[in-house]
């Protein structure tokens, strides 16, 4: 079995109205030294696969299909073998 | 001519879209389940507003996979009027038949208003009875309006007419150029963010939306005289 943990996030260059958001919030509180924040989505996938070559193919494929808007996002994931 | 109007789990604007065909084109529309899988017999298909699978992941991205997808995409292919709204925008552009994508709003609140939108292009079956340049009223609902598309797409959208319609003065939701509305080169698939089917009536705040249904009439009885 193996474990997909999936991110994805708004490209560098597409603004990110949630991130500024909570970016202005922390400075409010103090937190001077925030720089930027970028909101994205965190997923975690378990493919009844053994071969990590196969399952980066078929995550890939997934990410490029469904879990990411490669308009807008790109998507960046780790494999980790875990027990059934 | 034959008009049906599809229904996704989560549809909310659907019956609005019903009554919009029947009230203004005189039609009868069927609604159609997600699940089917043939919708050759219809002439005008419209993707009516809502939150298709609940907006998970992102607004469209499930429903694209969706049975009926595969159906509309041959339809689109074949020149069938396709129009979607709202909801309906997101999974066009999240099924490719459309080209950019959507994000939320710039100031990340929902907007609930009637806006001003200038009618860009009337050379379509959508616009036909609506004059260049007109301010039309047209109301809108979401949180995720933020149309957005690379350079080099929106100008090829601008070299091609293909922005049927702008937002007018005030910009709503952070749209790339503005854009409300566009559509695909060859001119029968429509995607907007404003709703015209909740702007046939004076009652209901604005009138502006029946000429985009008299249109289609106009266009396809045009097409089949």
């Amino acid at each position: 079995m193996i474990l997909a943990k999936v991110y994805v996030t708004l490209k560098e260059s597409v603004l990110d109205p949630q991130g500024t958001a909570v970016q202005r919030a922390l400075q409010q509180h103090g937190y001077d030294e925030v720089q930027d924040v970028r909101i994205g989505k965190y997923m975690e996938v378990r493919l009844n696969l053994a071969d990590k070559q196969a399952a980066t193919e078929r995550i890939t494929a997934m990410c490029e299909e469904l879990l990411a808007n490669l308009v807008i996002e790109s998507y960046r994931f780790e494999l980790f073998e875990v027990n059934a | 001519m034959k008009t049906a109007v599809v229904v996704f789990p989560g549809s909310n604007c659907d019956v609005d879209a019903v009554r919009a065909i029947e009230d203004v084109m005189g039609l009868q529309a069927d609604m159609v389940w997600h699940s089917e899988t043939d919708v050759s017999a219809y002439d005008f298909i419209f993707l009516p507003g809502g939150f298709s699978y609940g907006d998970y992941l992102r607004t469209g991205a499930i429903a694209q996979f969706s049975p009926i997808m595969k159906a509309i995409r041959e339809q689109a292919e074949q020149g069938t009027y396709i129009l979607g709204v709202c909801n309906g925008f997101q999974i066009l552009l999240e099924a490719g038949l459309l080209p950019g994508a959507m994000r939320h709003n710039d100031h990340l609140q929902f907007r609930c208003d009637i806006v001003p939108l200038s009618v860009e292009q009337v050379d379509t079956p959508f616009t036909g009875n609506y004059q260049k340049g007109q301010i039309i009223q047209i109301p809108i609902a979401h949180g995720e309006g933020n149309y957005f598309a690379d350079e080099e797409t929106l100008n090829q959208l601008e070299q091609n007419n293909q922005i049927l319609f702008r937002y007018h003065e005030t910009n709503p939701n952070g749209s790339v150029r503005n854009i409300a509305g566009i559509c695909n080169a060859k001119r029968n698939v429509l995607g907007m963010m404003p709703h015209p089917e909740r702007a046939v009536h004076e009652w209901l705040g604005s009138a502006d939306g029946r000429a985009m249904f008299q249109s289609i009439l106009t266009a396809w009885r045009e097409q089949h005289a």
